[in-house]
């Protein structure tokens, strides 16, 4: 299978000027990502279906990641600024600027036709508050429906386009989004029997008070 | 004055099995009502997670559950006698839950099966998961286990006949239905913003009291 610098070029060679950079994975599985533009990615999504060379006409797995507001350290030197919004690497830090939080929604698409697989697309919004609209890929690949409809439920993310966007696990009238970081639990922790690690500043909150005037034995 | 007469003496349970020996049966009306109804529990036909598969085994050949009268899994909540909760409650379920059980004339009895029903157990920390189904409906059996082998199920529902045996027709131990000034109505939780409206029924559970020591 084509690298994915390789499918950048020709997403790039067929749509002049999208939005389209290369996220490496750093990691030993190397399983670089494609960072698309949200206005163009639905039209890259059909290129990368219909592409006779790729085919990937299956997405077996849609998910979200949350990434909060973060303080990057600014680099001295003015590098090239990295596409994909990773801190820049042995730059010495001057001085430090807020990074913007945003939603990613993350797509793997496989080809059971080409056999070949996994190419790995990632949507951004433009922040966590309002702008967290992103096109919805259920039109180009069916298998998106109830996954999208996941990530719109406990991420919050809006998918323009899908046909049927409403909550899937959580009940209609809940208003939170429970995958994101910020995210408060409803605080019922009455009865903890052995709490400990995190559990226990929720457990703490419901001892009764006459226990803390309890004489030790 | 003379004094009152002496109430019949009560027959000790070694002379009734002596009489029954004989092929003389001395019982109460309480006793055979309480004998009829502890083996004809009938479980509703409800699973929530993989207790119900052990639920399941109980009511096959190899533990096979008819031998106490309880194989007669009802589709139905009203024709129903037994709610055994197997399985984790989301906080979306757990109306429909409480729903069943409101459904179920009564008398009627609930058996939290396995750590989930009971507490929420492995999922507990779970935004979503009801942290023990005992804050919504009365239980009167706890199996402890994850899940409870059909063995502990069986156990549980022999625990549950003693219970039934034991009870009064009439008086302060009398069942739920038979106290006229008992509610039989649960209140179903409603779904909030952000969770169950309201999180308990302060009737039924409040959280026990556990004295802790200084800085634990």
């Amino acid at each position: 299978m084509e690298t994915a610098e390789e499918i950048r070029d020709r997403i790039l060679a067929r749509f002049p000027g999208a939005a389209v950079a290369v996220v490496a994975n750093p990691g030993p599985g190397a399983q670089h990502s494609l960072l698309l533009g949200a206005a163009q990615a639905a039209e890259i999504a059909r290129f990368l279906r219909d592409d006779p060379g790729l085919r990937l006409d299956f997405c077996s797995n849609v998910t979200g990641v949350d990434w909060l507001d973060r303080e990057v350290a600014e680099a001295a030197r003015p590098a090239a600024p990295d596409p994909a919004g990773a801190p820049a690497k042995g730059a010495e830090a001057k001085a430090t600027r807020l990074q913007p939080g945003f939603l990613e929604v993350v797509y793997h698409l496989y080809s059971v036709a080409l056999k070949h697989g996994p190419v790995v697309l990632r949507l951004r919004t433009g922040n966590r508050k309002d702008e967290v609209t992103l096109p919805s890929l259920t039109p180009i690949w069916r298998s998106c429906e109830f996954q999208e409809r996941e990530v719109f439920d406990l991420f919050g993310v809006t998918f323009a386009g899908h046909p049927d966007l409403r909550r899937i696990l959580m009940w209609d009238e809940f208003k939170d989004h429970p995958m994101r970081k910020d995210y408060v639990e409803p605080d019922d922790y009455e009865w903890e029997p052995t709490p400990h690690g995190d559990l226990l500043p929720k457990a703490r909150r419901h001892y009764p008070a006459a226990a803390k005037e309890a004489p030790a034995p | 004055m003379s004094d009152p007469a002496p109430s019949p003496p009560v027959p000790s349970e070694a002379e009734r099995e002596e009489l029954r020996r004989h092929g003389i049966l001395l019982t109460s009306m309480e006793e055979l009502y309480n004998w009829g109804r502890s083996h004809s529990v009938w479980p509703l036909q409800f699973g929530l997670a993989c207790c119900a598969i052990e639920m399941i085994a109980a009511s096959m050949a190899r533990f096979d559950i008819a031998r106490f009268g309880s194989e007669v899994f009802r589709p139905s909540p009203r024709q129903a006698d037994l709610l055994i909760v197997s399985g984790t409650v989301t906080k979306k379920m757990a109306p429909s839950v409480v729903r069943l059980w409101n459904q179920m004339p009564e008398p009627k009895y609930c058996i939290a099966m396995g750590a989930c029903a009971i507490s929420g157990g492995p999922f507990k920390q779970g935004y979503n998961v009801l942290k023990g189904i005992d804050r919504f409906v009365p239980v009167d059996i706890y199996i402890p286990g994850c899940p409870p082998r059909p063995e502990a199920l069986l156990h549980g529902l022999m625990q549950l006949q003693e219970k039934i045996r034991g009870q009064a027709i009439s008086g302060p131990g009398a069942p739920r239905h038979l106290q006229a000034a008992t509610a039989c109505d649960y209140p179903v939780p409603e779904f909030g913003e952000h969770d169950l409206v309201p999180p308990k029924n302060p009737a039924v559970w409040q959280p026990p009291v556990l004295v802790r020591k200084e800085g634990a």
